[in-house]
Protein backbone atom coordinates (compact mmCIF):
# COMPACT_ATOMS: atom_id res chain seq x y z
CA UNK A 1 0.00 0.00 0.00
CA UNK A 2 2.72 2.40 0.95
CA UNK A 3 4.55 1.80 -2.25
CA UNK A 4 2.01 3.56 -4.41
CA UNK A 5 2.84 7.19 -3.58
CA UNK A 6 6.53 6.46 -4.16
CA UNK A 7 5.77 4.95 -7.53
CA UNK A 8 3.74 7.99 -8.44
CA UNK A 9 6.53 10.32 -7.51
CA UNK A 10 8.87 8.24 -9.60
CA UNK A 11 6.54 8.38 -12.59
CA UNK A 12 6.09 12.10 -12.13
CA UNK A 13 9.83 12.72 -12.05
CA UNK A 14 10.23 10.72 -15.22
CA UNK A 15 7.58 12.76 -16.99
CA UNK A 16 8.96 16.18 -16.02
CA UNK A 17 10.12 17.97 -19.10
CA UNK A 18 11.96 21.26 -18.84
CA UNK A 19 10.90 23.55 -21.65
CA UNK A 20 12.93 26.56 -22.69
CA UNK A 21 13.76 28.53 -25.82
CA UNK A 22 17.38 27.53 -26.12
CA UNK A 23 19.42 24.74 -24.56
CA UNK A 24 23.11 25.59 -24.44
CA UNK A 25 25.41 22.60 -24.14
CA UNK A 26 28.43 23.86 -22.20
CA UNK A 27 28.63 26.64 -19.60
CA UNK A 28 32.06 27.97 -20.50
CA UNK A 29 32.73 31.63 -21.35
CA UNK A 30 31.16 31.41 -24.80
CA UNK A 31 28.04 29.58 -23.57
CA UNK A 32 27.62 32.20 -20.83
CA UNK A 33 27.94 35.09 -23.27
CA UNK A 34 25.39 33.41 -25.54
CA UNK A 35 22.90 33.76 -22.66
CA UNK A 36 23.45 37.51 -22.83
CA UNK A 37 23.09 37.83 -26.60
CA UNK A 38 20.05 35.53 -26.70
CA UNK A 39 18.60 37.33 -23.69
CA UNK A 40 18.70 40.70 -25.46
CA UNK A 41 16.43 39.05 -28.04
CA UNK A 42 14.10 37.76 -25.29
CA UNK A 43 15.18 34.12 -25.59
CA UNK A 44 15.37 32.08 -22.37
CA UNK A 45 18.31 29.73 -21.92
CA UNK A 46 19.07 26.54 -20.04
CA UNK A 47 22.72 25.48 -19.81
CA UNK A 48 24.00 21.96 -19.21
CA UNK A 49 27.56 21.26 -18.16
CA UNK A 50 29.47 18.20 -16.98
CA UNK A 51 31.40 20.26 -14.43
CA UNK A 52 29.84 21.23 -11.11
CA UNK A 53 30.09 24.98 -11.78
CA UNK A 54 30.13 27.45 -14.66
CA UNK A 55 33.31 28.45 -16.50
CA UNK A 56 34.41 25.40 -18.46
CA UNK A 57 38.16 25.23 -19.05
CA UNK A 58 38.58 28.69 -17.51
CA UNK A 59 37.27 27.34 -14.20
CA UNK A 60 38.63 23.80 -14.39
CA UNK A 61 42.06 24.16 -15.96
CA UNK A 62 43.45 27.61 -15.25
CA UNK A 63 41.20 29.75 -12.99
CA UNK A 64 44.10 31.83 -11.70
CA UNK A 65 45.86 32.38 -15.02
CA UNK A 66 45.58 35.88 -16.45
CA UNK A 67 44.08 36.28 -19.93
CA UNK A 68 45.37 39.24 -21.95
CA UNK A 69 43.25 39.17 -25.11
CA UNK A 70 39.74 39.90 -23.89
CA UNK A 71 38.76 43.20 -25.53
CA UNK A 72 38.65 45.96 -22.95
CA UNK A 73 40.36 43.86 -20.28
CA UNK A 74 44.14 44.28 -20.56
CA UNK A 75 44.43 41.56 -17.93
CA UNK A 76 41.78 39.44 -16.28
CA UNK A 77 42.03 36.09 -14.52
CA UNK A 78 40.12 33.23 -16.10
CA UNK A 79 37.90 32.92 -13.02
CA UNK A 80 37.48 36.70 -13.00
CA UNK A 81 36.20 36.54 -16.56
CA UNK A 82 33.74 33.78 -15.66
CA UNK A 83 32.48 35.83 -12.70
CA UNK A 84 31.96 38.87 -14.95
CA UNK A 85 30.15 36.80 -17.58
CA UNK A 86 27.85 35.36 -14.90
CA UNK A 87 27.12 38.90 -13.75
CA UNK A 88 26.43 39.99 -17.34
CA UNK A 89 24.09 37.03 -17.94
CA UNK A 90 22.27 37.37 -14.60
CA UNK A 91 19.48 39.75 -15.77
CA UNK A 92 18.30 37.00 -18.13
CA UNK A 93 18.02 34.42 -15.32
CA UNK A 94 19.67 31.49 -17.09
CA UNK A 95 18.91 28.03 -15.69
CA UNK A 96 21.79 25.62 -15.09
CA UNK A 97 22.03 21.85 -14.86
CA UNK A 98 25.51 20.91 -13.66
CA UNK A 99 27.27 17.54 -13.35
CA UNK A 100 25.43 16.30 -16.40
CA UNK A 101 26.25 15.35 -19.94
CA UNK A 102 23.66 15.49 -22.73
CA UNK A 103 23.58 11.87 -23.78
CA UNK A 104 21.03 12.05 -26.58
CA UNK A 105 19.33 14.55 -28.80
CA UNK A 106 16.34 13.92 -31.04
CA UNK A 107 14.22 16.07 -33.29
CA UNK A 108 10.49 16.13 -32.54
CA UNK A 109 7.68 16.34 -35.10
CA UNK A 110 7.14 20.06 -34.44
CA UNK A 111 10.80 20.74 -35.32
CA UNK A 112 11.96 21.32 -31.75
CA UNK A 113 14.60 19.22 -30.01
CA UNK A 114 14.44 16.85 -27.07
CA UNK A 115 17.63 16.42 -25.08
CA UNK A 116 18.18 13.75 -22.46
CA UNK A 117 20.96 13.91 -19.86
CA UNK A 118 23.00 10.95 -18.62
CA UNK A 119 20.79 10.99 -15.50
CA UNK A 120 17.58 10.89 -17.52
CA UNK A 121 16.43 14.51 -17.24
CA UNK A 122 14.56 15.68 -20.34
CA UNK A 123 14.67 19.15 -21.85
CA UNK A 124 12.88 20.51 -24.89
CA UNK A 125 13.81 23.60 -26.87
CA UNK A 126 13.41 25.04 -30.33
CA UNK A 127 17.10 25.79 -30.60
CA UNK A 128 20.21 23.95 -29.40
CA UNK A 129 23.54 25.73 -29.09
CA UNK A 130 26.61 23.57 -28.72
CA UNK A 131 29.25 25.58 -26.87
CA UNK A 132 31.13 22.59 -25.60
CA UNK A 133 34.70 23.84 -26.15
CA UNK A 134 37.11 20.92 -26.30
CA UNK A 135 34.31 18.52 -25.41
CA UNK A 136 33.23 17.28 -22.03
CA UNK A 137 35.66 16.64 -19.22
CA UNK A 138 36.02 12.93 -18.70
CA UNK A 139 38.38 10.79 -16.61
CA UNK A 140 41.73 10.40 -18.25
CA UNK A 141 42.92 6.95 -19.27
CA UNK A 142 46.21 6.31 -17.48
CA UNK A 143 49.26 5.66 -19.66
CA UNK A 144 49.27 1.89 -19.08
CA UNK A 145 49.66 -0.19 -22.24
CA UNK A 146 46.86 -2.68 -22.87
CA UNK A 147 44.43 -1.23 -20.32
CA UNK A 148 41.49 -1.01 -22.76
CA UNK A 149 40.13 -4.59 -22.52
CA UNK A 150 39.86 -4.25 -18.72
CA UNK A 151 37.87 -1.02 -18.78
CA UNK A 152 34.33 -1.36 -17.48
CA UNK A 153 35.07 -4.95 -16.34
CA UNK A 154 37.92 -4.68 -13.87
CA UNK A 155 39.19 -1.14 -14.36
CA UNK A 156 36.81 1.68 -13.40
CA UNK A 157 37.31 5.43 -13.54
CA UNK A 158 34.65 6.26 -11.01
CA UNK A 159 32.71 4.55 -8.24
CA UNK A 160 29.02 4.45 -9.00
CA UNK A 161 28.15 1.80 -6.42
CA UNK A 162 30.54 0.87 -3.65
CA UNK A 163 29.08 -2.64 -3.49
CA UNK A 164 30.76 -3.46 -6.80
CA UNK A 165 34.09 -3.34 -4.98
CA UNK A 166 33.11 -5.46 -1.96
CA UNK A 167 35.44 -8.36 -1.36
CA UNK A 168 37.80 -7.40 -4.17
CA UNK A 169 41.55 -6.95 -4.15
CA UNK A 170 41.70 -3.33 -5.10
CA UNK A 171 44.48 -1.22 -6.58
CA UNK A 172 43.84 2.53 -6.48
CA UNK A 173 46.19 4.75 -8.47
CA UNK A 174 46.69 8.48 -7.96
CA UNK A 175 47.53 11.16 -5.44
CA UNK A 176 44.55 13.49 -5.48
CA UNK A 177 41.41 13.67 -3.39
CA UNK A 178 39.51 11.08 -5.46
CA UNK A 179 42.25 8.49 -4.99
CA UNK A 180 42.59 9.12 -1.27
CA UNK A 181 38.86 9.41 -0.54
CA UNK A 182 38.10 6.11 -2.26
CA UNK A 183 41.06 4.44 -0.59
CA UNK A 184 39.61 5.38 2.79
CA UNK A 185 35.98 4.64 1.87
CA UNK A 186 36.50 1.31 0.13
CA UNK A 187 39.07 -0.10 2.54
CA UNK A 188 36.42 -1.39 5.00
CA UNK A 189 34.60 -3.43 2.33
CA UNK A 190 37.44 -4.49 0.03
CA UNK A 191 39.40 -7.67 0.62
CA UNK A 192 42.63 -5.68 0.24
CA UNK A 193 43.58 -2.20 -0.87
CA UNK A 194 46.86 -1.12 -2.46
CA UNK A 195 47.30 2.58 -3.10
CA UNK A 196 49.85 3.42 -5.79
CA UNK A 197 51.29 6.89 -6.23
CA UNK A 198 54.56 7.89 -7.83
CA UNK A 199 55.81 9.87 -4.82
CA UNK A 200 55.15 10.02 -1.07
CA UNK A 201 53.66 13.55 -1.35
CA UNK A 202 50.00 13.93 -2.27
CA UNK A 203 47.77 16.60 -3.78
CA UNK A 204 44.91 15.33 -1.64
CA UNK A 205 43.75 16.95 1.60
CA UNK A 206 46.41 16.43 4.33
CA UNK A 207 43.78 14.96 6.65
CA UNK A 208 43.02 12.11 4.23
CA UNK A 209 46.72 11.53 3.67
CA UNK A 210 47.34 11.26 7.42
CA UNK A 211 44.45 8.79 7.76
CA UNK A 212 45.85 6.72 4.91
CA UNK A 213 49.33 6.59 6.50
CA UNK A 214 47.75 5.64 9.83
CA UNK A 215 45.92 2.76 8.16
CA UNK A 216 49.13 1.66 6.54
CA UNK A 217 50.80 1.60 9.97
CA UNK A 218 48.05 -0.72 11.14
CA UNK A 219 48.54 -2.84 8.01
CA UNK A 220 44.97 -2.20 6.90
CA UNK A 221 46.21 -1.16 3.48
CA UNK A 222 49.39 -1.06 1.46
CA UNK A 223 50.84 2.12 0.00
CA UNK A 224 53.32 1.64 -2.83
CA UNK A 225 55.44 4.44 -4.27
CA UNK A 226 55.68 3.81 -7.98
CA UNK A 227 53.90 3.79 -11.30
CA UNK A 228 51.72 1.06 -12.77
CA UNK A 229 53.43 -0.11 -15.95
CA UNK A 230 51.56 -3.27 -16.91
CA UNK A 231 48.42 -5.28 -16.24
CA UNK A 232 47.93 -9.03 -16.41
CA UNK A 233 44.72 -11.00 -16.65
CA UNK A 234 42.36 -12.70 -19.04
CA UNK A 235 39.28 -11.57 -20.98
CA UNK A 236 39.01 -8.30 -19.12
CA UNK A 237 39.41 -9.98 -15.72
CA UNK A 238 42.33 -8.40 -13.95
CA UNK A 239 44.74 -10.69 -12.10
CA UNK A 240 47.65 -8.44 -11.23
CA UNK A 241 49.30 -5.07 -11.80
CA UNK A 242 53.01 -4.43 -12.20
CA UNK A 243 54.27 -1.48 -10.22
CA UNK A 244 57.60 0.05 -11.11
CA UNK A 245 59.13 1.56 -7.98
CA UNK A 246 62.54 2.78 -6.92
CA UNK A 247 63.67 -0.81 -6.20
CA UNK A 248 62.39 -2.34 -9.40
CA UNK A 249 59.16 -4.03 -10.38
CA UNK A 250 56.60 -5.40 -7.92
CA UNK A 251 53.65 -7.49 -9.01
CA UNK A 252 50.51 -6.89 -6.98
CA UNK A 253 47.64 -9.39 -7.35
CA UNK A 254 44.36 -7.55 -7.82
CA UNK A 255 40.87 -7.95 -9.26
CA UNK A 256 39.80 -4.33 -9.49
CA UNK A 257 41.65 -1.15 -10.34
CA UNK A 258 40.58 2.47 -9.92
CA UNK A 259 42.94 4.87 -11.69
CA UNK A 260 42.48 8.59 -10.95
CA UNK A 261 44.53 10.46 -13.52
CA UNK A 262 42.59 13.69 -13.76
CA UNK A 263 40.33 14.83 -16.53
CA UNK A 264 40.69 15.19 -20.24
CA UNK A 265 38.32 16.59 -22.83
CA UNK A 266 36.43 14.31 -25.17
CA UNK A 267 33.74 15.06 -27.71
CA UNK A 268 31.56 12.39 -26.10
CA UNK A 269 27.97 11.71 -27.19
CA UNK A 270 27.87 14.82 -29.45
CA UNK A 271 29.48 12.57 -32.04
CA UNK A 272 26.24 10.57 -32.21
CA UNK A 273 23.83 13.43 -32.79
CA UNK A 274 23.86 13.12 -36.56
CA UNK A 275 25.86 16.29 -37.15
CA UNK A 276 28.57 16.52 -39.77
CA UNK A 277 31.93 16.38 -38.01
CA UNK A 278 35.43 17.12 -39.13
CA UNK A 279 38.27 15.87 -36.91
CA UNK A 280 36.08 16.13 -33.80
CA UNK A 281 35.02 19.67 -34.66
CA UNK A 282 31.63 20.76 -35.93
CA UNK A 283 31.69 22.60 -39.27
CA UNK A 284 29.43 25.67 -39.34
CA UNK A 285 28.67 28.53 -41.69
CA UNK A 286 30.03 31.96 -40.77
CA UNK A 287 26.75 33.81 -41.11
CA UNK A 288 24.78 32.01 -38.41
CA UNK A 289 27.23 29.42 -37.03
CA UNK A 290 24.64 26.77 -37.72
CA UNK A 291 25.60 23.10 -38.04
CA UNK A 292 24.48 20.70 -40.75
CA UNK A 293 21.22 20.33 -38.78
CA UNK A 294 19.02 23.46 -38.95
CA UNK A 295 18.26 24.73 -35.46
CA UNK A 296 21.47 23.36 -33.96
CA UNK A 297 24.28 25.89 -33.70
CA UNK A 298 27.90 25.44 -32.64
CA UNK A 299 29.97 28.30 -31.23
CA UNK A 300 33.38 28.63 -29.60
CA UNK A 301 36.28 26.18 -29.71
CA UNK A 302 34.11 23.26 -30.84
CA UNK A 303 33.23 24.66 -34.28
CA UNK A 304 35.30 24.96 -37.41
CA UNK A 305 35.15 27.20 -40.47
CA UNK A 306 37.74 28.69 -42.80
CA UNK A 307 39.95 31.03 -40.78
CA UNK A 308 38.69 29.81 -37.39
CA UNK A 309 40.73 30.90 -34.39
CA UNK A 310 40.15 29.21 -31.05
CA UNK A 311 39.91 32.45 -29.11
CA UNK A 312 37.33 33.37 -26.50
CA UNK A 313 36.73 36.65 -28.32
CA UNK A 314 35.90 34.80 -31.54
CA UNK A 315 33.35 32.75 -29.62
CA UNK A 316 31.72 35.95 -28.36
CA UNK A 317 31.30 37.21 -31.92
CA UNK A 318 29.90 33.86 -32.98
CA UNK A 319 27.36 34.02 -30.12
CA UNK A 320 26.08 37.41 -31.28
CA UNK A 321 25.48 36.29 -34.86
CA UNK A 322 24.04 32.93 -33.80
CA UNK A 323 21.51 34.74 -31.56
CA UNK A 324 20.00 36.57 -34.55
CA UNK A 325 19.40 33.29 -36.37
CA UNK A 326 18.11 31.58 -33.22
CA UNK A 327 15.58 34.39 -32.75
CA UNK A 328 14.22 33.83 -36.25
CA UNK A 329 13.63 30.16 -35.42
CA UNK A 330 12.00 30.75 -32.03
CA UNK A 331 9.88 33.72 -33.17
CA UNK A 332 9.31 33.27 -36.89
CA UNK A 333 7.87 36.30 -38.63
CA UNK A 334 8.77 38.68 -35.84
CA UNK A 335 10.70 41.71 -37.04
CA UNK A 336 14.13 41.92 -35.43
CA UNK A 337 15.15 45.49 -34.76
CA UNK A 338 18.86 45.99 -34.41
CA UNK A 339 19.60 47.97 -31.24
CA UNK A 340 22.53 49.21 -29.18
CA UNK A 341 22.71 48.68 -25.43
CA UNK A 342 24.09 52.23 -25.13
CA UNK A 343 20.95 53.88 -26.44
CA UNK A 344 18.03 51.43 -26.56
CA UNK A 345 15.67 51.94 -23.62
CA UNK A 346 14.13 48.61 -24.53
CA UNK A 347 17.43 46.74 -24.12
CA UNK A 348 18.26 48.73 -21.00
CA UNK A 349 14.95 47.63 -19.45
CA UNK A 350 15.83 44.01 -20.12
CA UNK A 351 19.18 44.58 -18.47
CA UNK A 352 17.45 46.15 -15.50
CA UNK A 353 19.44 49.37 -15.74
CA UNK A 354 16.42 51.66 -16.25
CA UNK A 355 12.89 51.57 -14.89
CA UNK B 1 69.72 33.07 -29.17
CA UNK B 2 70.19 30.04 -27.00
CA UNK B 3 70.76 26.63 -28.55
CA UNK B 4 68.49 23.81 -27.43
CA UNK B 5 68.51 20.18 -28.48
CA UNK B 6 65.44 17.94 -28.40
CA UNK B 7 65.93 14.22 -28.80
CA UNK B 8 62.76 12.58 -30.05
CA UNK B 9 61.85 9.11 -28.79
CA UNK B 10 63.17 7.54 -32.02
CA UNK B 11 66.54 9.24 -31.45
CA UNK B 12 66.14 12.06 -33.99
CA UNK B 13 67.92 15.23 -32.85
CA UNK B 14 66.36 18.65 -33.27
CA UNK B 15 68.83 21.51 -32.78
CA UNK B 16 66.92 24.74 -32.45
CA UNK B 17 67.62 28.39 -31.70
CA UNK B 18 65.47 29.56 -28.83
CA UNK B 19 64.69 33.05 -27.70
CA UNK B 20 65.42 33.82 -24.07
CA UNK B 21 62.21 34.07 -22.06
CA UNK B 22 60.35 31.60 -24.27
CA UNK B 23 59.50 28.21 -22.82
CA UNK B 24 61.18 25.00 -23.89
CA UNK B 25 57.70 23.71 -24.86
CA UNK B 26 57.07 26.64 -27.20
CA UNK B 27 60.32 25.88 -29.02
CA UNK B 28 59.35 22.23 -29.39
CA UNK B 29 55.97 23.18 -30.89
CA UNK B 30 57.48 25.86 -33.16
CA UNK B 31 59.94 23.30 -34.52
CA UNK B 32 57.42 20.46 -34.71
CA UNK B 33 59.31 18.15 -32.39
CA UNK B 34 57.29 14.91 -32.40
CA UNK B 35 55.88 13.73 -29.07
CA UNK B 36 55.37 17.15 -27.46
CA UNK B 37 51.62 17.72 -27.47
CA UNK B 38 51.11 20.63 -25.06
CA UNK B 39 47.37 20.09 -24.99
CA UNK B 40 46.61 22.92 -22.55
CA UNK B 41 48.81 25.43 -24.37
CA UNK B 42 51.31 25.94 -21.57
CA UNK B 43 49.11 26.57 -18.56
CA UNK B 44 50.68 23.80 -16.44
CA UNK B 45 47.23 22.22 -16.61
CA UNK B 46 48.04 18.93 -18.32
CA UNK B 47 51.13 16.75 -18.57
CA UNK B 48 51.56 16.43 -22.32
CA UNK B 49 54.80 18.41 -22.76
CA UNK B 50 56.74 16.08 -20.48
CA UNK B 51 60.51 15.82 -21.15
CA UNK B 52 63.56 14.30 -19.50
CA UNK B 53 66.31 16.81 -18.85
CA UNK B 54 69.77 15.47 -19.78
CA UNK B 55 71.71 14.41 -16.66
CA UNK B 56 74.37 17.06 -17.30
CA UNK B 57 71.72 19.77 -17.11
CA UNK B 58 69.45 18.76 -14.22
CA UNK B 59 71.26 20.96 -11.66
CA UNK B 60 71.15 24.03 -13.90
CA UNK B 61 67.50 23.58 -14.85
CA UNK B 62 66.42 22.79 -11.32
CA UNK B 63 63.48 21.01 -9.73
CA UNK B 64 59.83 21.37 -10.67
CA UNK B 65 57.72 23.68 -8.55
CA UNK B 66 54.96 22.13 -6.42
CA UNK B 67 52.21 22.72 -8.98
CA UNK B 68 54.30 21.21 -11.77
CA UNK B 69 55.17 18.24 -9.55
CA UNK B 70 51.42 17.70 -9.03
CA UNK B 71 50.84 17.74 -12.77
CA UNK B 72 53.68 15.28 -13.35
CA UNK B 73 51.52 12.73 -11.50
CA UNK B 74 49.55 12.48 -14.76
CA UNK B 75 52.58 11.89 -16.98
CA UNK B 76 53.87 8.59 -18.33
CA UNK B 77 57.09 7.01 -17.00
CA UNK B 78 58.07 9.88 -14.71
CA UNK B 79 61.74 9.88 -13.68
CA UNK B 80 63.86 12.05 -11.37
CA UNK B 81 64.87 14.14 -14.41
CA UNK B 82 61.27 14.68 -15.54
CA UNK B 83 60.01 18.23 -16.17
CA UNK B 84 57.11 19.80 -17.99
CA UNK B 85 58.76 21.74 -20.78
CA UNK B 86 56.21 24.57 -20.58
CA UNK B 87 57.60 25.39 -17.14
CA UNK B 88 61.23 25.78 -18.22
CA UNK B 89 62.04 29.29 -19.41
CA UNK B 90 65.02 29.62 -21.73
CA UNK B 91 67.92 31.79 -20.56
CA UNK B 92 71.61 32.29 -21.46
CA UNK B 93 72.81 29.66 -18.98
CA UNK B 94 70.84 26.98 -20.83
CA UNK B 95 72.87 27.32 -24.06
CA UNK B 96 73.39 23.73 -25.21
CA UNK B 97 70.55 22.29 -23.08
CA UNK B 98 69.51 18.79 -24.11
CA UNK B 99 66.08 17.31 -23.33
CA UNK B 100 64.57 14.00 -24.47
CA UNK B 101 60.97 13.23 -25.33
CA UNK B 102 59.41 10.24 -23.52
CA UNK B 103 57.87 7.27 -25.29
CA UNK B 104 54.43 8.79 -24.89
CA UNK B 105 52.62 11.61 -23.18
CA UNK B 106 50.05 11.06 -20.43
Amino acid sequence: MHCCPILQIGALAMATITRTDVVIVGAGPVGLFAVFELGLLDLKCHLIDILDRPGGQCAELYPEKPIYDIPGWPRISAQGLVDKLMEQAAPFKPQFTFNRMVSSLERLDDGSFRLTTDEGEVLEAKVVVIAAGGGSFQPKRPPIPGIEPYEGKSVFYSVRRMEEFRGHDLVIVGGGDSALDWTLNLQPIANSVTLVHRRPEFRAAPDSVNKMYAMQEMKQLDFQVGQVTALAGKEGRLASATIKGADGDVEVPCTRMLPFFGLTMKLGPIAEWGLNLNENLIPVDTEKFETSVPGIFAIGDINSYPGKLKLILSGFHEAALMAQAAKRIVSPGERIVFQYTTSSTNLQKKLGVVE
Amino acid sequence: MTKLTFIAFDGTRFDVDAENGSTVMENAIRNAVPGIEAECGGACACATCHVYVDDAWTDAVGEPAAMEEDMLDFAFDVRPTSRLSCQIKVRDEFDGLVVSVPERQG
